[in-house]
């Protein structure tokens, strides 16, 4: 049968988030490859949406409490809930807390939940202590830090670190990578004006850090840049930094069409 | 002071095609988050010291009422005058009965963000009285007749050559052919013209970074040496303090000073760093002859005990501004009241309604840079979504934003029902982009597509695949 040992300590289930639900499914299969790669047991529970994040940032706290409640139970049997995306893994960790916060069913759930969260490739590097991923990539990239993964998760050298295991890649930094691109999640559409003047910003540095291809780890966040450098006619191929390291890079980036 | 936020879209709007303005803005950027960086860096304790500014911020807010009242003790003690000022009117009343008691027709006024929140200015003009602002920045603004639009650096939406204009229509008296050209050269003008109005004013205004219950000291921090002049030199020192400046004694103040500078302009300490305690004192080579203390609460009581208190730890250093993308890109007028970026976004729904300032605390991507910057550790944007809350459960932001968000959360709540739409429209979606991955214009993502392409879904689901393959698995195993 199967390696039953090393499943039941590693089961991990897979948060795919919206987005990557949605828009960039390969994002997913990059990640449950990384995951299985590493020894873990991937499952994907069919009762998750999205993180809730649209409804707890625009103030409508008890549609965002009814989203946590169904995902909490949704992964409540697993060692690991793991999501590819910093700002919903920050809201599982950080947020779904707060939102129980005094809830005498619900607090104590919330808060065993949170601890099992993490984002992918800080998944991958500080609790699987992967080193190398064993991927090739010729070309040179540049990286984004998405703002709720480095600054509510801590994550920054993990993905640079992988991504120097990858041969044939060379990072070259752009400058204020760790600065807002501009997406916001809903503040884009309410504020285009302003979100638009900031990923301008984004695409400039981008655009002068010399890469062919631009990496994050949130889709959101590479949506934006990717829809914004599509339209100013720059030439930097987008891609979730998953599908690097998992080799999954040969489809179309992310806005691009196929040939 | 005219309150503009409820037009926050349109000031943006204008801020972001005012080419002079983007230029100045350029400046925040460039001046402000290296020079605070290194100066982080160099000081190993900093997290530490934010850790005990916050308790000690925390204790102080959790006490008010004994600090306050310790405070206006040793005021008195010390010969000078605690007046107590509810709201803004009241302030501005107290201050013209202070003028008007010492018959003063010009005062100078040393920097200080509560005057603004007060309206002060206007108010003394209508009646009489000439305030002339004496820091290089508020001097410059006050010539054109506007606020300022950074709580440090008012004039930072300036660029050097709007300043010199101004100074050559203002200063008419001096040669035309005189050199302007250097920050230092402006710097020396002002100087110049400023030097003759401490003499002439009655009354000096300053603001107060800190008032210490331990001593019953007022103290502000400066780098042009503008506000000792201003409370030294005149007969009558006037300091205006919110209630939330105080702190208990000089070791407190001591530690927060640390942050404080390092955290504004990158300095270790400002170039001044000035205690005032009562009037003069016989045997004093100089002060004043009076010296009263308004202290102002403005609505900041009603935030104890509320979601909102933490805001009450700021000490107006500007760093979560000078940090801010939104700020970056539309700079401190565009808020449209006193206080602008981050901590304006929190502090004015505390004190103007968030009826008027509510695109403040949504007009925010959440980076959270201004909670990693915080000297005081206030979490920013968890205030700013306090304010979205209450305006949600209040009605107030847009009916098209309410319905959109019924209408996702509908979906969103119902996983079974969210599989079946998204396995529809996710393939449906997808099939419209053609050959391309993108689309250029997209039904009722007019928000997004206006500045941008809409990268197009790759295909089926990722849920609809994995289904796939589990079935695939499964019939393989069977």
């Amino acid at each position: 049968m199967k390696s039953e040992r090393v499943e039941e300590s590693r089961r991990v289930g897979l948060f795919v988030t919206c987005l990557v639900d949605l828009f960039r499914p390969t994002v997913g299969f990059a990640s449950v490859k990384l995951l299985e790669n590493a020894g873990c047991q991937v499952d994907v529970p069919m009762a998750q949406t999205c993180c809730g994040q649209p409804a707890y940032n625009s103030g409508d706290r008890a549609d965002a409490i009814a989203i946590a409640r169904n995902t909490i139970e949704a992964f409540e049997d697993y060692d690991y809930v793991v999501a590819p995306s910093g700002s919903c893994a920050g809201m599982l960790k950080k947020h779904y807390p707060s939102l129980f916060k005094g809830d005498p069913r619900w607090e104590a759930r919330a808060e065993a939940f949170a601890a099992k969260v993490h984002e992918l490739v800080s998944f991958l590097v500080d609790v699987l202590g992967v080193r190398s991923v064993g991927a090739a990539h010729a070309g040179t990239v540049t990286y984004h830090d998405s703002c709720s993964g480095l600054r509510e998760l801590g994550i920054r050298e993990q993905p640079r670190n992988l991504l120097a295991s990858v041969s044939g890649l060379e990072l070259k930094e752009m400058r204020d990578s760790d600065v807002c691109c501009g997406f916001g999640g809903t503040f884009c559409v309410k504020y285009p004006e302003i979100s638009n003047r900031i990923v301008e910003e984004k695409t400039a540095n981008i655009r002068a850090a010399g890469a062919e291809t631009l990496l994050a780890g949130d889709l959101g966040c590479l949506m934006n840049m990717a829809g914004k450098l599509e339209r100013q006619g720059i030439d930097v191929k987008v891609r979730h930094v998953a599908e690097v390291l998992a080799g999954m890079d040969d489809g179309p980036a992310i806005g691009r069409g196929k040939g | 002071m005219q309150i503009t936020s409820p037009a926050f879209k349109e000031n943006a709007r204008r801020a972001l095609s005012d080419a002079q303005l983007q230029k100045a803005l350029g400046h925040v950027r460039s001046g402000f988050i290296d020079k605070r960086q290194y100066a982080v860096e160099a000081l190993p304790e900093f997290d530490a010291l934010r850790d005990s500014a916050r308790a000690i911020k925390d204790h102080t807010l959790a006490h008010l009422d004994l600090y306050l009242e310790a405070y206006e003790e040793k005021v008195k003690k010390a010969g000078g005058y605690v007046h107590w000022a509810e709201t803004a009117a009241d302030a501005r009343n107290v201050i013209l009965e202070i003028c008007r008691a010492a018959g003063a027709r010009t005062v100078t006024k040393g920097k200080s963000m509560i005057t603004e929140e007060i309206g002060l200015n206007e108010f003394l003009e209508k009646e009489g009285v000439r305030p002339v602002e004496t820091d290089l920045g508020e001097y410059i603004i006050q010539l054109r007749g506007e606020h300022p639009s950074h709580i440090i650096a008012p004039a930072v939406h300036l660029t050097r050559d709007q300043v010199e204009a101004d100074f050559r229509r203002a200063h008419d008296h001096l040669p035309v052919a005189r050199d302007l050209s250097e920050p230092e050269s402006l710097l020396g003008e002002a100087r110049r013209v400023l030097r003759y109005q401490y003499f002439q004013a009655d009354v000096g205004i300053t603001g107060a970074n800190f008032l210490v219950a331990e001593t019953g000291s007022s103290i502000i921090v400066t780098n042009e040496g503008n506000g000792d002049l201003t409370q030294i030199l005149p007969r009558v020192h006037v300091v205006v303090a919110s209630i939330e400046k105080i702190v208990p004694t000089l070791e407190d103040v001591s530690q927060i000073l640390r942050l404080l500078a390092r955290s504004a302009t990158g300095q270790d300490m400002s170039v001044y760093t000035t205690l005032s305690t009562g009037p003069r004192r016989p045997g004093d080579p100089d002060g004043p002859d009076e010296y009263h203390v308004v202290l102002v609460d403005n609505g900041r009581s009603s935030m104890l005990g509320t979601e909102f208190q933490d805001m009450l730890r700021c000490i107006r250093c500007g760093a979560c501004m000078n940090h801010c993308p939104v700020y970056h890109a539309v700079g401190g007028h565009a808020y449209g009241w006193v206080y602008p970026g981050p901590m304006g976004a929190v502090l004015t729904p505390s004190l103007v309604g968030v009826d008027k300032a509510g695109h403040l605390p949504n007009a925010s991507t959440f980076c959270g840079r201004c909670e990693a910057v915080c000297p005081m550790r206030i979490p920013l944007p968890k205030m700013m979504r306090h304010w979205r809350e209450r305006e949600f459960s209040r009605g107030l932001n847009p009916a098209t934003q309410r319905y959109g968000l019924r209408a996702w959360a509908m979906f969103a709540r119902r996983p079974k029902l969210y599989r079946l739409a998204s396995s529809f429209g996710i393939p449906l979606l997808s099939f419209f982009k053609g050959r391309k991955g993108s689309f250029r214009y997209l039904p009722l993502a007019g928000g997004w597509t206006r500045h941008r392409e809409m990268p197009a879904p790759e295909g089926r689901t990722f849920m609809q695949q994995w289904r796939d393959r589990d079935a695939q698995k499964q019939e393989a195993r069977a």
